[in-house]
């Protein structure tokens, strides 16, 4: 296809860097993308031309970085097409937004007994937060199964409702097998039920559209860093009825309206769930992120990436003993990969040496591991500025690594 | 028998040879042969440093006034270093052990695979034979 990506790498600075006396192929895009040149720009300029503490300074610096703020909140709201601002809250990442959702709607809706639907797929991050609070309220966590390629059993899924069904909680794209889960149909069923959704979409928003009215997900949450943003931005999506009824999540600057010893009342939506200086800085530079890749035509790099992922899957393929976890239909650019039994830790510490940085371990999903009764992976994530060059470099490492290791 | 120091700078005498990292590593491989592997029975739960990388067993065991350290890993790299600290730890007395300090995994460039966040079960391991050795020491003042 014509997708001009050295034109793009130019964009990406540390691209271009060289690894122990090797150029860089950064293979470990799932754990966090890097930042084009123009996030850098935008980060740079705040500090030297508009820094000041948002809301409330009748100072123009800080009018204008307020206006700033609420500019980014603006064009998030467009990205992911939200009916309005008030529906999107800035957060430090997809945890923290899970985290809050996890509070405030178990403290308003959760009770004993309760159950919360999540899938064996989930990251920890969407996994952890909800166990937390099915102790604290004495519910229960059910998980919906997937199998050997790595997709979900929606027939399970569709008979686990019961009147205690609460809140269901699934992932867009499982981040260690790569599966673009049946989200929306997975909201209707909930919907069916009167059961709200929470999607996780750390790593779905960098790889294609994602358009939260036509999902009708309830809550959507997602990192600023994954979709080349800077490092403690994130992003909660709530339909605003949610977010009027939740209490916050946490006290303190800003999510006020009227503070006295006897009692506070709360901000408006969405500050009610900004407590403190938020990551304004972080905010404008996601804005640009936004830009950058709408500019770059999301279209354009979800083929691109799906070009990438047929060519590296039938590359990695051909690698003798070497065995791809993760086969469902519906992919993003994600391989999740053994070598016959050569440690994934071993494979990966060589394959550093070669300038290639890939991902080893459980990648923060451990029952993904225990389903497929490993210890972990190797784990290749690949974005629109990776080359089917890079890909050829990885598959002479893994021939390279086999040999060292006499497999 | 060579000295703590003595033995470490043996080790990093034999890591002068390579000057590339594939090169290290290959002799790390050869290493992870010679490691006193840790019996069956003993690699249990009991005895597992588990890392978020890669996993560790570790034993030390009294020979008279010594310690005796066996061990095995599942990441073969892994056992190649571990098979390292024994040849420098391992049938010495807890003295020794507690007082050591080892240099030469940072002179061989390796250090990288001791820092707590690489998660690989070593420092902890490295942790666990010096508590093997406080613990020996206290029982044979006894």
């Amino acid at each position: 296809m014509n997708f001009d990506v050295n034109k793009i790498r130019k964009d990406f600075p540390i691209l271009g860097r060289e690894i122990h006396g090797k150029p860089l192929v950064y293979f470990d895009n799932g754990a966090t993308t890097q930042k084009p040149l123009c996030v850098l720009e935008t980060i740079r300029d705040y500090y030297t031309l508009y820094n000041s503490s948002i809301h409330r300074g009748v100072h123009f610096l800080s009018e204008q970085s307020t206006e700033k703020y609420e500019h980014a909140r603006d064009t998030v709201r467009k990205f992911i097409n939200a009916r309005s601002t008030n529906e999107i809250v800035f957060t430090s990442g997809a945890t923290g937004s899970i985290n809050a959702v996890a509070f405030s709607f178990g403290e308003r809706y959760v009770s004993r007994d309760d159950e919360v639907i999540i899938s064996e797929m989930e990251h920890h991050s969407n996994l952890v937060p909800w166990q937390m609070m099915c102790e604290r309220k004495g519910a229960h966590l059910k998980v919906i199964p997937f199998n050997e390629q790595g997709i979900l059993d929606l027939d399970w899924y569709r008979k686990a409702f019961t009147g205690k069904t609460r809140i269901v909680a699934v992932t867009h794209v499982s981040n260690s097998l790569g599966t673009v889960n049946p989200v929306a149909e997975m909201i209707q069923i909930a919907h069916q039920h009167g059961v709200p959704v929470l999607i996780d979409g750390a790593q779905a928003i960098q790889h294609g559209h994602v358009d939260v009215q036509q999902l009708d997900c309830d809550f959507y949450a997602f990192s600023g860093h994954k979709v080349y943003g800077p490092n403690g931005i994130g992003v909660l999506y709530g339909k605003e009825q949610w977010l009027y009824e939740m209490p916050p999540y946490q006290g303190g600057g800003d999510m006020v309206d009227c503070v006295t010893f006897e009692k506070t009342t709360y901000n408006e939506l969405p500050l009610k769930f900004e407590a403190g200086t938020t990551d304004y800085t972080g905010a404008a530079g996601l804005e640009t992120a936004l830009e950058y890749i709408s500019g770059t035509g999301l279209d354009r790099i979800a083929a691109w990436e799906k070009e990438l992922l047929e060519y590296a899957t039938s590359k990695l393929q051909s690698v003798d003993g070497l065995k791809i976890y993760g086969q469902a239909p519906e992919k993003i650019s994600v391989i999740s990969f053994l070598l016959s039994d050569i440690h994934q830790y071993d494979a990966g510490m060589v394959l550093d040496k070669l300038g290639i940085a890939v991902r080893t371990g459980s990648h923060c999903t451990q029952p993904v591991m225990d389903h497929y009764r490993i210890s972990g992976t190797m784990r290749a994530s690949m974005v629109f500025y990776n080359t089917k060059e890079e890909i050829d470099r990885l598959y002479d490492g893994l021939l390279r690594v086999r040999q060292m290791f006499g497999k | 028998m060579l000295s703590v120091n003595e033995v470490q700078d043996k080790i990093i005498k034999e890591f002068e040879l390579f000057d590339d990292w594939l090169d290290k590593y290959n002799y790390l491989i050869e290493l992870s042969n010679d490691l006193p592997v840790i019996a069956p029975e003993y690699k249990t739960s009991q005895h597992l440093i588990e890392g978020c990388q890669s996993r560790v067993w570790l034993l030390g065991e009294l020979a008279g006034n010594r310690i005796r350290f066996t061990a095995d890993s599942d990441a073969i790299i892994t056992k190649g270093i571990i098979s390292l600290l024994i040849r420098v730890l391992s049938d010495r007395e807890p003295s020794e052990i507690i007082g050591a300090d080892l240099y030469f995994i940072d002179r061989i460039g390796l250090r990288e695979n001791l820092s707590p966040t690489r998660s690989n079960g070593l420092l902890a391991m490295l942790k666990q034979m010096k508590m093997y050795a406080v613990a020996y020491q206290a029982k044979l003042n006894r």
